[in-house]
């Protein structure tokens, strides 16, 4: 009887031991399928892209079909169009938001502003796309560069607005009781010393933000439309890097499917190179910090 | 002194402007998408939900093949993407040296800082060859018996849907259920060692019973971005208007059908129907998030504020 028990004991033990173990190698199977995944896209995308790129396509606006060569110019200068006219939407909203919520909204406010932001944040970006067609392409009667700006600029609101309060929540209150105790209002003292304080963790949400739009193709498809050729006014359709890489992949032609990987790769570039700046002023700020 | 207190009631009623303005922005989308559907509203009413007709030409309208196509991508995304993504959480919050984890959550957050076309471009000429010639035929093979695997193998459809869903919201699910299970405080995690329990016991029947409710909100937060998930999804899904217990069937979701249908819609009842498509993406997005939130507040926030 006793014996019996004993091997229970030891068989019960050795199952909860090898079950241990098991599911160290599963989890990190797990962890490291995900990396596998993420390292065959991009594997894919870097491959097909760099021996689809050429000079040609940064100078050069889309061909007809048939043609061969060409380019996306008009959409890359399309993209960094409406990303400037995004940034005019969103960073005064959003600044003006977050440096509001910081510094004077009382406590019920705030929360229902920073509530309604995640929000936003989760609203699907063709439902912009549908906001915008409605207050801007509607009205305009026609799509044009300033709705594909608008619909991207709305979307960076809520992002901005977060980040900005919580980089101007993280000015030291000494230096705000400083510039207060020399008898500055505190309105100069929130423009004059808390806002320059932030000002490194505020670009870095503002490009996280940038980022973020950079990539979208669900506003701009019936805001900014895209255009096969340089747009000659901000009421006109416009280019865009993302739409034209969803039109040449859907099309049934070998060529333009070897532009979109081209517009691809130079679309990734582009978000990766606008984080690793917003990382690198995150940096530049720890180093300020530190450095006191 | 009085000249600076005015100014400042001024500086606070300018600054005021802009938060407000977020507050009017929700409302103002809500107001403008209920009544630019008001036509499709009042001609269709509740049914436009339940009814599977959907002909532009005679102008009859319903949405239930588009939220029949939402459902199924999102739910088989979501069954694909909870096991490995809270497994990997697991993983890094739990098992992985420092900085191991931290290397892994950069690449996790580079995947989900790929824009939505690329995934959508790699998904038309890697992901669909892929299913149409090796996993289809394999399901088809030894699952054919369920209706799930049955009908022609086009590669696109909702598998191929459901599987770059969950690939671009397995970062969402990771990084979520990292951060609730790292907020789980070590206290309990020692006790039960103490007691003798085994790593994974202990993670188990501890950690993940504290965290669950704070993984029950990064999963709805990744509902959120599946069901609101565009372009990858009209790229692979076929676009066909079709309500098939079939997998392999190619169909439609309602983002979808606002992307490939929108800039053609050529008579005022199509735009309004579409319109009404967009809002009942609008008010799903909105309850999943309030849902989630909610969840992860409850979790998040309760720790982190004894600790203060």
């Amino acid at each position: 009887m006793k014996e019996s028990i004993h091997t229970a004991f030891v068989r019960t033990r050795l199952r909860r031991a090898i079950w241990d173990k098991a599911m160290v190698y599963v989890l990190s199977l797990c962890a490291f399928g995900i990396l596998l995944v993420l390292f065959i896209i991009l594997g894919h995308l870097f491959i097909q892209g760099v021996t689809s790129l050429n000079l040609d396509f940064f100078i050069h606006l889309p061909k007809p079909v048939g043609e061969a060569g060409g380019g996306m110019a008009n959409g890359i200068a399309g993209t960094f169009t409406l990303l400037l006219l995004a940034i005019c939407v969103g960073v005064p909203v959003g600044l003006g938001s977050g440096v509001y919520l910081s510094e004077y909204a009382d406590l019920r406010f705030a929360q229902v502003v920073r509530f309604m932001s995640d929000v936003m944040n989760g609203i699907p970006s063709i439902v912009y796309g549908i906001f915008a067609y409605i207050v801007c392409v509607l009205p305009m009667k026609g799509f044009s560069a300033l709705s594909g700006g608008f619909a991207l600029g709305i979307m960076m609101i809520p992002m901005i607005t977060r980040t900005s309060e919580q980089f101007v929540r993280m000015v030291p209150p000494q230096l705000r009781e400083a510039g207060l105790a020399l008898g500055i209002p505190k309105w100069r003292v929130t423009l004059d010393i808390v806002i320059p304080s932030a000002l490194a963790g505020i670009t870095t949400g503002v490009m996280v933000a940038l980022a973020r739009v950079a990539g979208e193709t669900a506003p701009l498809l019936f805001t900014a439309f895209g255009n096969n050729y340089w747009q000659r006014s901000l009421t006109q359709p416009i280019a865009a890097l993302p739409l034209q890489v969803f039109n040449y992949a859907i099309s049934p032609f070998d060529d333009w499917h070897r532009q979109a990987w081209a517009g691809a790769i130079v679309l990734i570039l582009m978000v990766l190179i606008i984080n690793g700046w917003a990382q690198f002023f995150v940096m530049s700020r720890n180093r300020w910090s530190s450095g006191k | 002194m009085s000249r600076h207190d005015t100014s400042d009631i001024v500086f606070r009623r300018i600054l005021a402007v802009f938060p407000i303005s977020i507050l009017i922005l929700v409302a103002g989308i809500f107001f403008e998408l209920i009544w630019s559907s008001l036509p499709s509203l009042n001609k269709f009413g509740v049914g436009f939900l339940f009814s599977r007709v959907w002909d532009p030409v005679a102008e009859n309208f319903g949405a239930l093949p588009f939220i029949f196509g939402t459902c199924v991508t999102s739910l088989v995304a979501l069954l694909l993407a909870i096991p490995i993504g809270v497994g990997a959480a697991i993983y890094l919050a739990e098992y992985a040296p420092p900085k191991v984890s931290k290397t892994i959550s950069i690449l996790v957050d580079l995947l989900a800082a790929i824009p939505s076309v690329i995934y959508g471009l790699w998904g038309i000429f890697v992901l669909v060859p892929f299913m149409r010639n090796s996993v289809q035929p394999f399901l088809g093979k030894f699952l054919g018996f369920l209706p799930f695997f049955q009908g022609p193998n086009y590669g696109v459809g909702f598998l191929a849907a459901s599987f770059i869903l969950a690939i671009i919201i397995v970062p969402f699910i990771i990084s979520v259920s990292r951060e609730v299970l790292i907020a789980v405080p070590s206290v309990y995690k020692e006790s039960a060692y103490a007691l003798g329990a085994t790593r994974w016991e202990a993670i188990f029947n501890i950690v993940l019973s504290y965290g669950k409710v704070g993984i029950l909100g990064a999963v709805i937060l990744a509902l959120g971005r599946a069901i609101g998930e565009t372009m990858a999804v009209t790229m692979i899904i076929g676009n066909n208007v079709v309500i098939s217990p079939s997998l392999f069937s190619p169909g439609y979701t309602l983002a979808s059908v606002l992307a490939n249908e929108f800039s053609e819609a050529d008579t005022s009842m199509y735009l309004s129907a579409l319109i009404e498509i967009g809002l009942v993406l609008f008010l799903v997005s909105i309850i999943v998030n309030i849902l989630a939130r909610i969840l992860i507040w409850s979790v998040t926030k309760g720790p982190s504020e004894i600790i203060k």
